[in-house]
Order: structure tokens, then sequence, then C-alpha cells
């Protein structure tokens, strides 16, 4: 330990002991303890102890007849079990009769401040840390701590419960491991005491018709099996499989939820599912569990890696079963290669399905987000039934709006139930959206895109529901085949995108913000993949959606500015603009790029002028027409109206594209690419005119100033951006060599004052030898590294906290934050 | 208790309850579909309507080219428009009492109701009803006289050659009874008729039944009705929202405990979220603005305007249409926008706190200040100064067969850069678009209905459970289009009663009680006796007195005076004769006992049987029989009076005297 913090310690000790002198902040303690587990976990225990007496007595000084606060209290447990991890540190603390006076029934377990659940908590955490040998076994049994722990399980605090669970699971690993390693599976009388108390202890527990010690009993099994995976787990699975097939006897099985993450879990482990067969169990608790329980443990079952394929086609089938009773109950025609047989059905589901609103929408959108999760999955079942799965989910989104006409019974009473559904219909269009990632026959796909044109043109559809619809909407137009030759959308995509305009263009008018947004994301996107192709510019130019998207540059919310901006900025760089025409402009023709700068200099708000920024350094990138002309003024113009900008955001994209204007001034820093489209540059510029150019647009002062920013991303892309320059200007070799090496005197002068948060100096005009000079005179290399530590690196360090605890004492803050 | 429907349109009903001795009209509605069937009537000559061809008959005969006219298909009766009116043969109205009036789209017919039928009864109805009524029907009156038409085509009704024209026409029903338009001086004498009430305001009808209006939640002053008696119950659920519009919020909890609940006038468009509707008619009407197109929105002059200014308040500035004019033509224009805002008591609770503050209920009066809002009574006048486009035009009628949004029609009809916006949910868009064919301005349909949609019902029902529910047939099914949506009709236990135009419903509950209030001199002279614990009796001999449906027990009057004077008597004071009463008896018999008693009296060999009911007790000897029940005790003896009354004293012994 660092010898100023020893210094240190007895005071922050004594304050501690102290009740009179309360701790502030949890916080404090938390690193306190953190840093203990360091100096732990580097050296002797016993040696840290012997060396500073004071946190001996610090851990005495709890037990006195005093009251302690409840936080210092579950420190000093946390604290104590920290140092007797070690073994010889624990016998150190056994002398002493320490350990037994804190954890042990005289401790604070009989005392007030029991009750609170801080104190409870830091009681197991410190056993936790404590049972790490062999030896804290006999003690865990002579303080009878075991028992404490069996009732903590049921605490009224969920953290303390479910801490003292996987302290159980904890020590029985613990006292398994003890066991001589010559037999790998040895009887149950064999075990250690503290493992058969356990083990007796869950066995009651799974025997109990009270669900909560169910539960309880079940999740100690599921992280045992989850976490253990000793030659000794089989043999505790064995001897509990019956318990646990009884309760699948029960009707309705209780505590599933509990019961799919243990059978889970057995499966999982890899020492189980070799030593003991667990399918058949799986296969047997898909059957009894009702559809709604049965839907993770599909899931979960369909991920296991060496799962029978016959467990997964069942449970395969168990996931399909509410889709396939959807397509029974919309008769839907014959011919289509269907799901799998036996699964329409299921009368179970079916009854589930029709029994009540909730149930139907909850099995529904169950089945439809496992189906979802498992699509993109390598352990997706094949064959994947894409086509009824398309057909089953375009009948939901009917049966949601109201526009299936069903004629069975069945179906007429599931429309009356899912119409007008948010959530199903949510569920469904994202469903449908992860099905765009297959294909299906051409006339599937046309009711695909007619589905989706009905939930966007629907004035009931809800902005969430849109947005989803968006999102499908692109993911099948991108999954659409393009059409040989011409790289361009085929017809039937074609044909969606004419008919999806005239709604777009309506929705962008919406007077609900979230509609407009999402209405102009989905243009940005659709711009970006296809704004080269002739048929969507045509489509597209046709439409009024150009103008509109213009014309909500001025939107009243900011963050539909922000989207309109972006997609204002990918439809130009595509050259598919508008001029604006609106009623309060008539006439007035200005350029697009003038407008941007308008929002740049004037928003209010972040998010539009962040926007701006990033369409300014694609455009500089990709050489938009509007900016090579005179890309010098407009970097000019654009670094001056970032540089005042007070989002850190703003200032940063501002660096990103002054190192886009250097790079095509000076070639970029690594090799090219060789096919990459030809940018319009001076990169054959001799580095004088270039060092001209970069001072004429004023990328030095910005740069400059961003260095000395009190936003340390901002100071850390101008760090980089300068030993860019610094390292070109040398690899090209410096002109200036030969010459007198100008005085820069006031240039460093401002430079501090900068440096010291004076920011109103101004720079005044530059030569590029001047800045060459500064660049080579400042030490850019040791800012970059000290940018590079996390800001609170000084703070962080553990003198500094035991100064700032002992600065603090006494003042009580209002940091009342829950830290157990 | 009967129900007479007389119309058959679920959200402009005219019912007829009789209940107890009362009649009593509920609502008055007019359908005015049957001006769809009409030629539009033009402001100014419209060359495009006097130059459509006559209508002739597949043989050629052109008889009927007078009065039908022929446009895109479509056949048109050219006269003054026509209304249909409610069943007038089903019940002699003048029998009518009152009239209940529960909102203002309700009340189109009074005229021809209180005017023509020898009604002499009392309409009720609120305020703002009666006076937004009195718009409607001032609007409608004017729209139809400022274009007089010298013809009126009746040939076309005659029922045979009804049959020859082509649909709709051909299937148009009671076309003989379809009336012209009322007048001004019929609306006022009509209106004259009204007396006003509040909310939850008692109002006896005879002293047989009370009614009262509730809240309804649908429009200003729009009431549901309580009528009811001491014991029974009915409630009249007419045009009710649950949505948070402008009108005071629907009072659901006096509903409750309905032996029947009559409920009619529930959303046209059940399919139609109205909040989705608002969107897309402020996106639509942003959409063509932008474009430089103009928008016009045919409209009632109440109502639904109300919100939907509103909602543009909110929005046009956000869609930067804050240049755009926004015009409000109507005869009642200025009355419409001025009346909405000192009716405050009426008003959701938001706008009653806003009088307070003190600001204008409703934002359009902000627009108005701000010049952004416009209103006139016609497009003749200072409107044809200020007339800028592109602009938003708001005027009637939805019908688009009368008023100014004709002239709009012809205007703006051949551009498709405007639009023209239907949120009236009364009109099918389609019917009234036809005399315009071909046109090429955009047409969007977005009916905002607030009334109850099918989930509310359920739910409303779930809340109110009334005994039995009586509907138009209309709810008791899907609609023809979506006969498979379930979802959209009246789903209750036991199922609705369904009734349609021209049927008499007998209602399925039975009077039991009547209730007689007794005078309290009478009272304090009463003997209660217990007879079981917590039943206590008495005998009263009073005067049953009745007036006017009230039922009074008086004390009886005393024994007549022996006449002293020669002075006859009136007739109508002779007192009624008071006979003696015999007292009523109570108690029962103990078998046992009572033969122990016969024996004390020298009655021997009695013999004693149990039958179904009680005992038979034999005097052999007497040849007498005493057949003792429950509820009856026959002494059966052969022509031996002194044994009856002596068996008789003896079972009279037993029981109590009172």
């Amino acid at each position: 330990m660092d010898p100023e913090c020893s210094r240190l310690l007895p005071a922050l000790c004594a304050v501690l002991a102290d009740p009179r002198q309360p701790v502030a902040d949890d916080t404090c303690l938390e690193k306190l303890l953190d840093w203990f587990k360091t100096v732990t976990e580097a050296g002797s225990s016993l040696l840290l102890l012997q060396e500073n007496p004071c946190l001996v007595e610090l851990l005495f000084h709890v037990l006195k007849p005093q009251d302690p606060s409840p936080r210092v209290l579950s420190f000093v447990l946390r604290l104590a079990g920290v140092f007797a991890a070690q073994e010889n540190c624990f016998q150190y603390l056994q002398q002493g009769e320490l350990l037994p006076r804190l954890f042990g029934e005289a401790g604070p377990l009989g005392g007030a401040a029991w009750t609170a659940p801080t104190v409870r908590s830091g009681w197991i955490q410190g056993l936790r840390h404590l049972a790490q040998h062999p030896s804290a076994l006999p003690f865990l049994g002579d303080c009878g701590a075991v028992d404490t722990i069996f009732s903590l399980q049921g605490d009224s605090s969920l953290f303390v419960a479910s801490a003292a669970g996987q302290l159980l699971v904890h020590i029985l690993d613990l006292a398994m491991r003890a066991l001589p390693q010559g037999h790998p599976n040895p009887q149950a009388c064999d075990w250690p005491a503290c493992a058969q108390k356990i083990v007796h202890h869950v066995e009651d527990s799974l025997r109990c018709t009270a669900a909560p010690q169910l539960t309880q009993a079940l999740n100690v099994l599921t992280a045992t099996f989850g976490h253990c995976h000793g030659l000794w787990t089989p043999g505790l699975w064995v001897r509990l499989r019956p318990l646990v097939a009884r309760l699948l006897e029960k009707d309705p099985v209780p505590a599933s939820h509990a019961l799919v993450d243990l059978l889970l879990s057995v499966a999982r482990s890899p020492v189980l599912s070799s030593h003991c067969d667990p399918w058949e169990t799986l296969a047997l608790t898909l059957s009894r569990l009702s559809p709604t329980q049965s839907g993770p443990l599909a899931l979960g079952t369909l991920k296991l890696q060496d799962c029978p394929q016959a467990l997964r086609t069942q449970a395969f089938g168990v996931l399909l079963q509410p889709l396939a009773c959807v397509l029974k109950a919309a008769a839907r025609e014959p011919g289509r290669p269907g799901l799998p047989d036996g699964a329409a059905d299921d009368s179970v589901t079916v009854d589930m399905l029709l029994s009540s609103k909730s149930a139907c929408v909850g099995l529904l959108c169950c089945a439809l987000a496992h189906l979802e999760l498992l699509q993109p999955l390598p352990q997706c079942p094949s064959p994947w039934p894409q086509e009824a799965l398309l057909e089953a989910v375009v009948t939901v989104l009917r049966f949601c709006n109201g526009s299936a006409a069903p004629t069975s019974d069945m179906g007429g009473h599931l429309c009356a139930i899912l119409v007008g559904c948010v959530r199903v219909q949510r569920a469904a269009l994202d469903f449908l959206g992860t099905l765009s990632q297959g294909t299906g026959p051409q006339d599937l796909v046309a009711q695909v895109f007619a589905v989706l044109l009905e939930y966007l043109a629907s004035p009931d559809s809800s902005p969430t529901v849109l947005k989803k619809a968006f999102q499908a909407s692109l993911g099948w137009l991108l999954s659409s085949p393009e059409t040989p030759g011409c790289r361009d959308l085929d017809p039937q995509a074609q044909r969606f995108l004419r008919e999806l305009l005239p709604v777009l263009q309506k929705r962008l008018c919406s007077p609900c913000w979230e509609v407009r947004d999402s209405g102009l994301e989905f243009l940005t996107q659709m711009a970006r993949h296809w704004g080269g192709q002739a048929g969507f510019r045509q489509v597209l130019l046709a439409s009024e959606v150009p103008r509109l998207t213009r014309q909500l540059l001025r939107d009243p919310e900011s963050y539909v500015r922000a989207s309109a901006v972006t997609a204002t900025g990918q439809l130009s760089s595509w050259g598919l603009t508008a001029a604006p025409a609106g009623p309060e402009h008539p006439g007035v023709q200005q350029s697009l790029l003038s407008e941007l700068l308008h929002v740049l200099c004037t928003d209010s708000e972040g998010f539009p002028r962040r926007a701006v920024m990033q369409v300014f350094t694609q455009w500089l990138r990709d050489g938009h027409a509007d900016v090579a002309g005179d890309s010098e003024r407009f970097v000019a113009r654009v670094l001056q109206a970032a540089s005042r900008d007070l989002d850190w955001e703003v200032r940063a994209q501002g660096l990103e594209l002054a190192l886009v204007f250097l790079e095509q001034l000076l070639g970029q820093p690594g090799s090219r690419c060789p096919y990459a489209v030809a940018v319009p540059k001076a990169a054959a510029r001799p580095l004088a005119q270039a060092l001209q150019t970069l001072c004429r647009v004023q990328l030095f002062e910005f740069a400059f100033r961003a260095l000395f920013d009190c936003d340390r991303p901002v100071a850390q892309k101008s760090c980089d951006l300068l030993l860019f320059l610094k390292a070109k200007a040398t690899s090209c070799g410096t002109p200036q060599e030969d010459r007198v090496i100008p005085d820069v005197s006031s240039v460093e002068a401002t430079l501090q004052k900068w440096q010291a948060g004076e920011h109103g100096h101004p720079l005044g005009d530059l030569e590029p030898e001047a800045v060459m000079a500064v660049l080579r005179s400042m030490d850019l290399e040791g800012l970059q590294d000290t940018l590079a530590e996390s800001s609170d690196h000084m703070e962080k360090s553990p003198q500094s906290l035991l100064q700032d605890m002992l600065a603090t004492v006494g003042v009580l803050g209002e940091n009342e934050a829950d830290c157990y | 208790m009967k129900l007479y429907c007389l119309s058959g349109h679920p959200t402009l009903p005219c019912n007829v309850l009789k209940f107890k001795s009362t009649t009593i009209m509920l609502d008055c509605g007019l359908d005015m579909t049957s001006t769809l069937n009409f030629l539009p009537l033009p402001l100014v000559q419209s060359p495009r309507l006097s130059n459509l061809p006559g209508w002739s008959l597949k043989d050629g005969n052109a008889f009927l080219d007078k009065e039908l006219k022929e446009c895109s298909g479509h056949v048109f009766v050219d006269s003054v428009p026509e209304f249909c009116l409610p069943e007038t043969e089903l019940i002699d109205l003048s029998t009518v009492d009152v009239i209940l009036i529960s909102n203002y789209h309700c009340m189109m017919a009074l005229p021809y109701i209180t005017e023509h039928t020898g009604f002499t009864g009392t309409v009720y109805a609120t305020e703002p009803t009666v006076q937004i009524g009195r718009l409607l029907m001032e609007e409608l009156v004017n729209f139809i006289e400022r274009v007089p038409k010298a013809q009126s085509a009746s040939l076309w009704k005659n029922k045979d050659i009804q049959r020859l024209l082509p649909s709709p026409l051909k299937d148009a029903v009671e076309v003989s009874t379809w009336r012209r338009c009322y007048t001004m001086q019929e609306v006022n004498s009509a209106l004259s008729k009204i007396q006003l009430v509040g909310y939850s305001q008692k109002i006896e009808l005879f002293g047989a039944v009370q009614v009262t209006p509730l809240s309804s939640g649908y429009a200003l002053g729009s009431s549901n009705w309580i009528i009811q008696s001491h014991y029974e119950k009915v409630s009249y659920v007419s045009g009710s929202s649950l949505l948070t519009t402008h009108p005071q919020p629907m009072d659901q909890a006096s509903l409750k405990n309905s032996d029947v609940l009559v409920l009619t006038g529930l959303t046209q468009i059940p399919t139609a979220n109205p909040d989705g509707m608002v969107g897309e008619f402020c996106s639509n009407l942003a959409l063509t603005v932008r474009n430089g197109g103009n928008v016009l929105v045919p409209c009632y002059p109440s109502g639904v305007i109300y919100d939907l200014l509103e909602c543009l308040y909110q929005y046009i500035d956000s869609a930067g249409l804050s240049s755009i004019p926004f015009y409000f033509i109507s005869p009642v224009a200025n009355s419409s926008l001025e009346f909405s805002q000192i009716f405050a008591e009426w008003l959701c609770h938001n706008k009653q706190t806003k009088v307070y503050l003190p600001e204008p209920p409703f934002p359009h009066a902000e627009l108005i200040q701000t010049n952004k809002l416009k209103h006139y009574p016609s497009i003749h006048g200072d409107f044809s100064n200020d007339f800028r486009q592109p602009c938003v035009v708001f005027t009637g009628h939805p019908s688009l067969r009368f008023g100014d949004v004709v002239h709009f029609m012809e205007l703006w009809g051949k551009s498709s850069l405007n639009t023209v916006i239907f949120t009236e949910p009364d009109f099918s868009y389609l019917e009234a678009l036809a005399p315009y064919q071909p046109l090429a301005m955009k047409c969007i349909y977005c009916p905002i209905d607030t009334r109850l949609n099918f989930i509310q019902v359920s739910k409303l029902l779930k809340e109110v459970q009334p005994l039995h529910v009586v509907c138009p047939e209309q709810y008791t099914q899907p609609p023809p289009a979506q006969s498979h949506r379930m979802d959209l009709m009246i789903d209750c236990q036991p199922p609705a009663m369904s009734y349609r135009r021209a049927e008499v419903l007998a209602l399925p509950f039975k009077r039991r009680y009547e209730k007689i209030e007794i005078m309290p001199e009478l009272a304090d002279s009463l003997v209660p006796m217990e007879i079981k614990p917590g039943i206590s009796l008495a005998t009263v001999s009073a005067v049953l007195h009745t007036k006017d449906n009230k039922h009074v027990l008086q004390p009886p009057p005393r024994p007549a005076q022996p006449a002293g004077g020669k002075k006859r008597k009136r007739a109508s004071e002779e007192v009624p004769d008071c006979k003696v009463v015999k007292p009523l008896l109570s108690g029962s018999i103990p078998v046992e006992q009572f033969v122990q008693t016969l024996e004390k009296h020298g009655f021997s060999d009695i013999k004693v049987e149990d039958t179904a009911k009680g005992h038979i007790v034999l005097l052999q000897e007497a040849e007498t029989l005493i057949q003792i029940e429950e509820d009856s005790t026959h002494i059966i003896c052969d022509n031996d009076e002194m044994l009856r009354v002596r068996l008789r004293d003896l079972v009279l012994k037993f029981l109590q005297k009172f």
C-alpha cells in the first residue's frame, strides 16, 4: 500500500467508526471496498492487517454496543469478508473470534440494524467473499449461517433474496469441490454436511406447494447448473430429477418460468448434457406447458447446440402453433407449402387464442417475437417455412387492420379480437421486416407490399406502427431483386414505390412530429440506396416529396429539422433537389447550401446543426457540386460557424470536416482505394501552397481553439488533426528550414491564454511558416497522451479517494443512492 | 309500455314512447339524405348544370326530361330539394304530450311535427341545443329560399313511374311523403314551443313520470334523457361521446339501473378513429395548400368545426401555413362562432376554466383577431373583395346540394390542385359528388364522428347494466359492406331488441307497482301490529284520492250528520258510504289444540286427516268437515247454520283480528 494511504487510513477508520460523523456518500464506501479488493488481490491480507492495526480496530469497533450506521456496518461486513478470503487471514481473524461475532447470531444478525436491507446484503456479500477456502465451511456450519441464508431467500428486498440464492450456490460449489477428486460421482451420503443440508433444503422446497419456495429452489438449481460444471453436478441432477418431473404432472405446472430456466440451464451445461440425457425431460415439458409458457422453452431448446432433430422439430412446432392457427382461421387457399402437420389442430392453442383479448395478444406477440429472434441465428431450423410464415404474418396484419374477410367462425372471432391492436401490429411488422431477409413467391411479395401500403396509408396507424411499417418496407424494397442489366428495382417494387410516394407525401405533412420524422428517415434511407437509379429518381421527382422535405427544414420540431437536413443532404447528393417555392417565399430561389448554412448559424437546437455538419462533411468528401466549385470558401464559412457553436458535437464534426479538407489538399494518411471515385482536389499542390490555403480558411485558428476546448473529444480530435499535419509537413520536408525562423511568441502567448480558458483573444493572421514553427514547438504527442487519459484519472487514485472522504466527513449530502 | 319507431335513420331518430299515461316523442330527426337525389342549387347561374340533358326512358320516351336530368350516368331530380319526414301515420301525433330533444342535429324535423300534426304539447331541450338548432334551421331555410326554383317536380314520384327510374331513384322510400323545406315562420313558431332545461333538472310530466336531461358529451348542450316513474326507469341514449372534445363530458353514472335503455346515435363510421381522421385532415389540407391549391371543407356551421379550427390553430404555425386565409362562410357563421364562446357552463372543464382567466374558451377567437380566420354570411358582398387564393373554405351544406359550397365546387372542381375534404359523416361523399362529375379536384374522405363506437358501447353497457337494450336494427348486425366484422355490432346479454321504421315495439317489462302517499293524520291513526319479526300490518280505512297521476290516501270523512236542513246536498258533496269492515284475520290454527277445544265443547268422534296443504278435521257424528289450509279454512256442514257459526267462532278464537 502506498505510504501516503497508510498514513491517511487511521484517520479514515476513526471517522468510519464514529457514528457522529456520518459518511456522506455511499459510493465512497463502494470505491473504498474496491480499492481494498485490489490491494488484497495483489498482496497478503494478513500483512495488510498487521501493518494497519486500525483496520482490525475498525472491524472490532462495530461490535461495540452502540449503533453504527447501517452503511458502515454493511461496509465492515463486506470488508471482513474480503480480508478473510485468504485462508491465513481467515485464521488470524478467527483467533480473535471476530468472524463469529460479525457473522454469527451474536452479531448484527440479532440486532436492530438487521432491519436495514443494506446490512443484510452486506452480511451475505461478506460471507460470499469469505467462502473461498475449505476451512470456511466448518465456520459456516458452526455459526448457523446456512439456515439464515435459507430464510433470506424469501427476503422482502429482491437484491437480498437474489444474493442469498447465489450464496447458497457458491457454498454448495465450494463444499462439493472440496470432495476428494478420486470419486467422479460420489454417493450422496459422502457429500459434505454443508452440501447435504443445502440439497435437503432444495428437495424440501421442491416438494412444497407454496410457489415462492418452489421458485427459490428452482432458481438455486438453475444457478448451480449454470455456473458449476463439476463432475458432481450430474449426481445432483439425477437425485432431483424425479422431484422436478413430479412438478410437470401438476396442472397447471407451477412456477413455469423458473422451471423453464432450470431445464434450459441443465441442457446447456456441458457436463449434464453429456452425462444424463436432458432431452426427454425437455420434450415432456414442451408437451405439458401451456402455449404461452412453452414459447420461451421452445426458443431456448432450438438455440441448443446438440439438440436432437426430433426435439427441434417439436420445439419449432410449438413456436409455429399460434401462426398455424391463424392460417387455419383465415381458411387459406390450399396449395401453398404450409406449416408442419398438426400444428394448426392444437386445441389448447386455439382455446388460448380465443379465450380473451389479452391471452390472444400475448400469445401472438410472443410467437412473433420468438420467431423473429430465431430467424437470423445459425441454429435457425431448416427448412424454414418462409412462405407459410409470410402468409401468416400478412394474415395477422390484415386481421389487425380489419381488412381480412375470414369465412370461418374462428377467423371472425380472431378478427374481432385483433382489430386495431397496436401491440400485435408492432410485433407482426417487426417480424415481417425480419422475413425480408428471405424471399417469397411473387404473388405473396405483392401481398406483403399491399399490406404494408395499407398500414402506411391508414389514418389509424399509430406513429410507432408507422415507423415499423416504414422499416419493414425498406427491408422488402432492399431484398427485392434488381432488374437484370440495369440495377434498377424490379417492377413490383417500382409499383410499390409509385403508390408509396403519395402516402409519404401526406405523412410528411402529418400533425404528429414522430410521423414526419420517421417519414424523413425512410426517405433518407431510400435515397441512400436508390438515389442513382433511374426508376426511383423518376418517381421521386414526379412527386412533391423533395419540395416538402425542403420545407421541413423549417419545422417547429428540432428532431424533424435534423432529419430534414439529413434527407435534403442525401437527396441533394444525388441531384434530387427541389427549389423552395413555399407560400412564404414565393419566387425566392435560395440555394440549399445557404439554407443549410442558415440552419447551422441560427438553429436554436443542437440536432439540426449536427446534422448540417454531417451533411457538409459528406458533401465535401463526395465532391458535391455546390461545394466543389469553391471548396475553400465553403470550408471557411462552415468552420467559422462551427467554431462559435456551443454544442461540442458540432465543433467535433467541424474538425472532421477540416480533416477531410486536409486530406484532399495533402493526400490521405493511409493508402487510398485505387477504385475510389476521384475527388476533385488539389492533392498535387505543394505543401507551402496547401498551408497557405489552410491559413486562408482559418483552419488553424479553428484547430488551435479546439485543442484547448473544454470538451475532451474535441481537443483529442484537434490534436490528432494537428499531429497529422505535422507528420505530413515533416515527411514532405520543410522548405522553411533554410529561412529565418519567424517570431511566434505572440502566437504562443495567445495559445497559452486560450489554454488558460481566455478564449476572447484573437489569434490574428497566421503565416504558414509561423504555423509550422508553432506546431514544431508544441508537445502535441504529450498532449495526446494526457488527453487519452480519462478525465477523472487524477481523482481516481486511492489517495484522492481517502482525502475526499476525510474532507466530506460530516457533510450530509443528498446522495441517498441505494447501493447495496 | 310501447315504442313507436318513426325514423329508419339510426343517427336521426324519431321515436315515440308510451309510458304510463304519457306519450313522449324522443327526438325529431330529419333525414336529409333524400336531397342527394336532387340537382344542386347554384348561387350563380351555372351553364353546366342548366345545360344538363333531360333523362328519357329506354324506349326514348322523354316525358320526364323536364323533371329529371342526367349527369355522368346519374339521374337527378331538377327541383327544389325535399326531405324525408318521420313516419306520421303510425301514431296520431296530436296525442304526443312532450318532445324531448337530445341534440341540435336531432331536432331538424321539429317544424313539420309541431306545425302540421295538431301537436299541442311542449318541447324540452337545453339552451345551446335550441340556439344552435335555430342556427342550423335558419341556415337551411336561407340556403334554399335564396335560390328560388320555379319548378317543383312531382311526376316522377308516381309509383308506376318511379319503378321505371334508374337506381337510386327507383329505390328511394316513401317519396310521396317527402316535403319541401319549412319556412322561417314555421321555424319560429316551432321553437316557441320549446321549454329550456338544464342538465339533471327534474321535470314532472303530469305527475306520472319524471324526465331528466343528462350531459351526453357529443355536442354543446347535447343530452341523454332519463324517463322514470317511481318504480321504472327508461334511459334514452342518443348521440353520446366519450372523447375529450369541447362539450361537457358524458354523464354515465346516472344511466345505471335502467329497466330499458334505448340506444341510438352511435358513430356512423365505426372504422374511422376521429384522432386519425383529424391527422388525415390536417395532412391533406397542408399538402394541398403547399402545392398552391385551395381546400374546401363542406360542413355544418356548428359542431366538429369548432374542434377542427382548434386543431388548425395548433397546426398551422407548425406547418408553415400562417399566411393562408381560412374562410368560414355561412349565413349564421358569426352567430355560431360567438354562441360557442358564451355557453361556458356547457363546455368541458378545460374550457370552462378559461372563462375565469378571462379568456375565450375556444381559440378561434384568436384566429379571428389575427385575421387568420374570416367569416362571411355568403360569397356575395365583402367576401368577394377579401377573397385570396390559395385558401381554406369552410362552408355548407355537407350534402353539396345547396349553400355556398355549390359555388366553390363549380369554381374549383376543374383543377387537380384543389381538394375537397369531407369531414361530416352524414352523407355518402361519392353520392354527394355525383352531380359534379367529372371532377378534377382531389376528394378526401375524413369523416369525423365522435359519437360512441361499438367498443365504447360495450364498455358503457357493462358499466350501466340495463336490463334490456333497444336499438335500431342496423346496430344488431355488422355493416353490410363488412359482414365479417363481428366487432361492429352491439354485443350484449340479453340480446338487444331491434326496431326499424314504422315498427311498434312492446317493451319487455311490466309495471307492477304504483306509489301511493298517505296523509300524515291518517298515518298517525294507524296501529301497526307485528305479525312476523320485521313485518307489521295495519288496516287502513281511507279515501284514495287520485289527481294528476298522484295517488293519496286521505282520512275517511266523518259519518254523515243527520240531514238537518232541507237544503239538498249537491252530488259532488256526497260522501261515499262507509261500510263496516270486517276485521282481517291472521295467524295459524294449531290442529291439536283445535281438536282439544272441539272436544271441550262436546264434539266427539273427531278424526284428523293430513292433506298436502294442511289438515281435514272430520266431525263424523255431525257429518261436518273442517278443512284447514295455510290461507283458508272451510267449514262444510249440511244446512246447519247454528253449527257452522259455532264452529266458526271456535276457529276465530285461534286467530288474531285487526
